[in-house]
């Protein structure tokens, strides 16, 4: 027992205060050709694309709810709410279970993306503020553009709006 | 370690006097009346008594007098939780063999600053 | 050492509320011509605990109101004061100011004062008018401290003290209180033991000595007097000031000791010395400061917490221990497992099962609560109406121990209230009129609550006048509920009170009329997935009965599918389930198509339709009409097929997305896939279907086809 805690002891300095810089690690993913990148603390789990159960009178990204483990949890397709067409539903397809913070309490919702890319750290430096947008649904969401060595990822802020009505966010803006 | 006997009908008082007490580094033991104290009393080592005055079954009056005829508890400390009412008589206490009296309303720090001066 | 005492203000309220409950039933039951000691002590001891622990923790207002409650209850106590119906009352309206007084202190928001404060006021001007008759006996509580002058320019205190003999038999010890002089100041003491009686006749605990003590230094009397607070009374004490006029302070010590050392016959002079330890500081203000802002985030977030009886929870525990005990059997049958280990498998999953089961059904009863907590606030509520109306009326009530959700608990208060109050008002006969009917001047209603077949039972009797029948017709007549030519039943007429529209302005009385009618009673029964019922006999009183799903976190429900969906109807909606036949649909003049059903014309709903669903067939004759009833109306709707009842576990659909028009929740159906519950109301709603509207096509048609 005593040795163990020999052992432990050294290995606490290392690596913590390296990571000093304050850099966030974002999950990014496909829609189209786009990279698109959410912080991974809000990243609860990924799932393979499963049948879900419609809702009535519900906006047409909103695909129905899902049984997590005996919560109900709303699916929404991302890149329908991003104005993306042609989708397709495969095996790539994928469900990225949130936590998105709302105005009341925090929601778990699953969005549909077409594939998982990487995790990349990003710090302040490397993001960007999103351009004007032409679409408002984008603009709603999109935080600012990360620059990786190779290509740029458009991070995202995602809310509440996901769950609303199209009409009702229209009249947000 | 000093063990210290509560006793008070409000839940509240107790677990606020228990808390108090053991984060200063004493055993607690815990009793919602005197007639509950007395038993506990009975088969502890205790070093100190504090006690509410207005309880039910056994008030804090009688569990004096109760603690006194046992030969344990011929010189314990007893300190009896009063209020400035009428109700709670401090010569009443004392003439039972009650030590002392701490009055409520009592914060933490009083509470501790009192058991010092009989515990040291 | 700072507490944070905001952690047991969860505790304090809701043992204050406890408290007021006691002191409201004590109240009650109090007859001030006949005391009953016990109670007065109980209401005493509740009030005495609030004050107590409010100015504990902070909550000031509650504590200087409740001081005022007290003493005058301590009066009463100890026989200075004879109580008065009319103090009953002040009592029982205190209580209800400080059950305000709590709820607001718990949710973070300050005490309102105003009522508390004329409430003191009529404490103090009674406390007063029995004053000025007995000044004299409160007279003693001021003391005066003569000494008081000589503090200021004092540099020092010169202390004689002589305890009383039994001072070790309270506890007390000079030695203490010279440790703690010793924190005030530079401490210098001489034992004076000249009555130290001979060896013979010492008795082992009694104290002998007496002490001549010089303290210097910047100490205060009241300091002083503090470390000989608990002794002054019965111990011989002077505290005089050491003066200073020049004399330095080692020759005023000198000189004081030598002299007492020469005066004692067998001195034995004692220097104790010692160190000032450190004094511990209070800070009252910042920490209550400090814990207010705290308080209030902690009040809502607790607001929430349910009390659960240990037995519950140890039931709990154990169901847990067999739990575990079977998945580690399972396991070790896993590791190792062979064919003709397969019993032994089977055995275990049975069990799992059960346990399983069994684990489901505890930690549903953790939310059940004794109905007594619907039931507690009616002796008060009886009291106080049947006094306002002149009525004499004995309340009892039955089955106290029945448990029930804690969230159908909350939502069935209100009802339970409007019915109670309503039998009160038209139930019960004034005493002349009970008189002249032969009847026992008293009245009585009787609340009663049991199971009955997986539902809770509740039931308000009367042993009043009963339903009017003939009224109840007429005014049903005349507000347009029903045609003079229908032939009703006399269940049916008595159903009329709870249809909407029936209770109208006239009769509405500041006790049961609240602007409220029956018809939001029954509507809010059925929100909880419940019904109401009454029965009546003439001049012998009226029964409501309640009958409520014993939790709302479960549902019997009907399986229904339209083309590849499922959803789900609460059973206890369903009227009927029928084929529809041509001869049975009547299309009225705006193209909404009723379904006649015997007397009842129906308005048909297709679920495909509002639900915009691709169904198996559009066609009514193909499909099932469900009749199911919410909001006071019946709606039929067109489903494509009925599949199976089964209890349902309702899950939110709002928690991680938001309410849907015409779905009440969800659940989780046997194969893993969510299935959505329907909410009929909605459903009458997204239908367009409005009752005006739905009463003027019944009206055309009936014209029509008269």
């Amino acid at each position: 027992m005593a040795k163990q805690t020999e052992i432990e002891a050294p290995n606490n300095d290392d690596g913590i205060h390296a990571q000093a810089e304050l850099a966030e690690q974002y999950l990014t993913f496909y829609m189209k050709e786009e990279e698109f990148g959410v912080n991974i603390l809000s990243v609860q789990e990924i799932r393979g694309w499963e049948a879900v159960t419609r809702i009535p009178k519900s906006p047409g990204h909103v695909l129905g709810v899902m049984n997590l483990r005996g919560t109900v949890v709303p699916v929404i397709d991302l890149r329908m709410s991003f104005g993306l067409t042609d989708l397709t539903y495969d095996d790539a397809t994928v469900v990225i279970i949130l936590n998105v913070e709302c105005s009341n309490s925090n929601k778990v919702m699953g969005v549909v993306v077409d594939a998982v890319s990487d995790v990349h750290n990003f710090s302040d430096k490397d993001i960007q503020p999103a351009p004007e947008l032409s679409d408002k649904a984008q603009g709603q969401y999109v935080k600012g553009l990360g620059s990786t060595e190779e290509h740029m990822v458009i991070l995202l802020d995602l809310n509440e709006g996901l769950i609303q009505d199209e009409k009702a966010l229209l009249s947000i803006h | 370690m000093a063990t210290i006997l509560a006793v008070d009908d409000s839940a509240s008082m107790r677990q606020m006097v228990t808390f108090t007490l053991k984060g200063a580094g004493f055993d607690v033991i815990e009793a919602g009346d005197g007639q509950e104290a007395l038993e506990k009393a009975k088969g502890a080592n205790i070093d100190l008594v504090l006690s509410d005055v207005n309880m039910p079954v056994m008030d804090g009056i009688e569990l004096v007098k109760n603690l006194r005829t046992l030969p344990d508890y011929k010189f314990t400390p007893i300190l009896m939780l009063t209020t400035e009412s009428a109700g709670d008589k401090k010569s009443e206490g004392k003439e039972a063999g009650a030590t002392g009296w701490l009055v409520k309303p009592f914060n933490p720090d009083q509470l501790l600053a009192t058991i010092k001066k009989v515990m040291g | 050492m700072s507490v944070d005492l905001s952690q047991f203000h969860q505790v304090f309220f809701e043992e204050s509320n406890e408290g007021l409950d006691i002191m409201e039933a004590a109240l009650l039951e109090l007859d001030p011509d006949n005391l009953d000691s016990e109670r007065i002590d109980e209401i005493f001891r509740a009030a005495h605990s609030i004050k107590g622990g409010s100015g504990t923790f902070g909550f000031q207002q509650i504590a200087d109101f409740t001081h005022v409650v007290e003493t005058l209850l301590d009066l009463i106590r100890s026989d200075q004061f004879k109580i008065l119906a009319e103090h009953v009352d002040l009592f029982l309206r205190s209580v209800d100011c400080l059950r305000t007084m709590v709820t607001q202190s718990e949710q973070g928001e300050e005490c309102e004062t105003e009522l508390s404060n004329s409430l003191k006021s009529e404490f103090e001007d009674i406390l007063n008018g029995r004053e000025s008759g007995a000044s004299a006996e409160t007279q003693n509580g001021g003391e005066v401290d003569a000494n008081d002058g000589q503090s200021d320019g004092a540099r020092g205190w010169q202390i004689f003290f002589r305890p009383s003999t039994d001072i070790l038999r309270t506890g007390n010890e000079s030695v203490r209180m010279f440790r703690e002089l010793a924190e005030l100041g530079d401490l210098e003491v001489d034992v004076d033991a000249s009555d130290v009686p001979q060896l013979d006749d010492i008795e082992a605990d009694a104290c002998y000595l007496a002490w001549n003590i010089s303290l210097f230094g910047e100490a205060t009397k009241e300091q002083v007097d503090e470390v000989f607070e608990w002794v002054v009374d019965d111990s011989e004490l002077t505290i005089e000031a050491i003066d200073i006029g020049g004399v330095g302070l080692a020759e005023a010590s000198s000189s004081n000791t030598s002299e007492d050392a020469t005066s004692s016959a067998k001195p034995a002079p004692v220097v104790a010395e010692f160190a000032p330890s450190q004094v511990v500081a209070e800070k009252p203000q910042t920490t209550a400061a400090k814990a207010e802002p705290k308080a209030k985030r902690e009040a809502k977030a607790e607001s929430a917490s349910i009390r659960v009886g240990t037995d519950k929870v140890d039931s709990l525990i154990n169901m847990v221990g067999e739990l575990v005990i079977t998945q580690s059997m399972l396991g070790e049958l896993g590791r190792n497992f062979t064919v003709d280990k397969l019993p032994r498998l089977m055995e275990g999953l049975e069990q799992l099962n059960n346990h399983t089961r069994e684990l489901q059904e505890s930690v549903m009863r953790i939310r059940m609560l004794p109905i007594s907590f619907a039931f507690s606030r009616f002796p008060r509520l009886v009291h106080d109406t049947s006094k306002q109306l002149g009525k004499h009326v004995e309340l009892e009530l039955m089955g106290e121990q029945t448990e029930l959700d804690k969230t159908v608990m909350e939502r069935i208060g209100d009802p339970l209230v409007h019915l109670v109050r309503n039998s009160l008002d038209h139930g019960i006969e004034s005493p002349e009129a009970r008189v002249a009917a032969g009847k026992d001047e008293m009245g009585k209603i009787t609340l009663n609550a049991f199971h009955q077949g997986g539902n809770i039972m509740i039931q308000i009797i009367d042993d009043g006048a009963g339903l009017n029948r003939d009224r109840i017709l007429e005014k049903a007549i005349d507000n347009g509920l029903v045609k003079a030519s229908d032939n009703l039943s006399d269940e049916q007429i008595y159903d009329l009170i709870f249809k909407p529209g029936f209770s109208t302005a006239a009769e509405i009385t500041d006790i049961s009329g609240r602007g409220v009618g029956m018809d939001v009673v029954r509507r809010n029964i059925q929100e909880l997935n419940g019904s109401v019922e009454v029965e009546s006999q003439s001049g012998k009183g009226s029964t409501f009965t309640i009958r409520l799903p014993l939790t709302l976190a479960i549902l019997d429900g009907q399986l229904i599918r339209v083309g590849s969906d499922v959803f789900i109807f609460p059973l206890v909606s369903i009227v009927e389930s029928i084929q529809s036949y041509d001869q049975m649909i009547h299309r009225v003049s705006s193209g909404c198509e009723v379904l006649r059903l015997r007397d009842e014309y129906v308005p048909i709903v297709r679920l495909w339709d509002i639900f915009s669903i691709k169904p198996d067939s559009e066609k009514l004759e193909d499909g099932l009409l469900v009749v199911v009833e919410g909001d006071n109306m019946k709606i039929a709707v067109l489903v494509d097929d009925l599949l199976a009842q089964q209890q349902v576990v309702i899950k939110s659909l709002q928690e991680n997305y938001r309410s849907v028009d015409g779905i009440s929740g969800a659940t989780i159906l046997g194969d893993g896939t969510v299935s959505l519950i329907l909410d009929i109301g909605g459903l009458i709603k997204l239908s367009g279907v409005s009752r005006a509207e739905y009463k003027k096509h019944v009206n055309e048609d009936d014209s029509a086809a008269a």
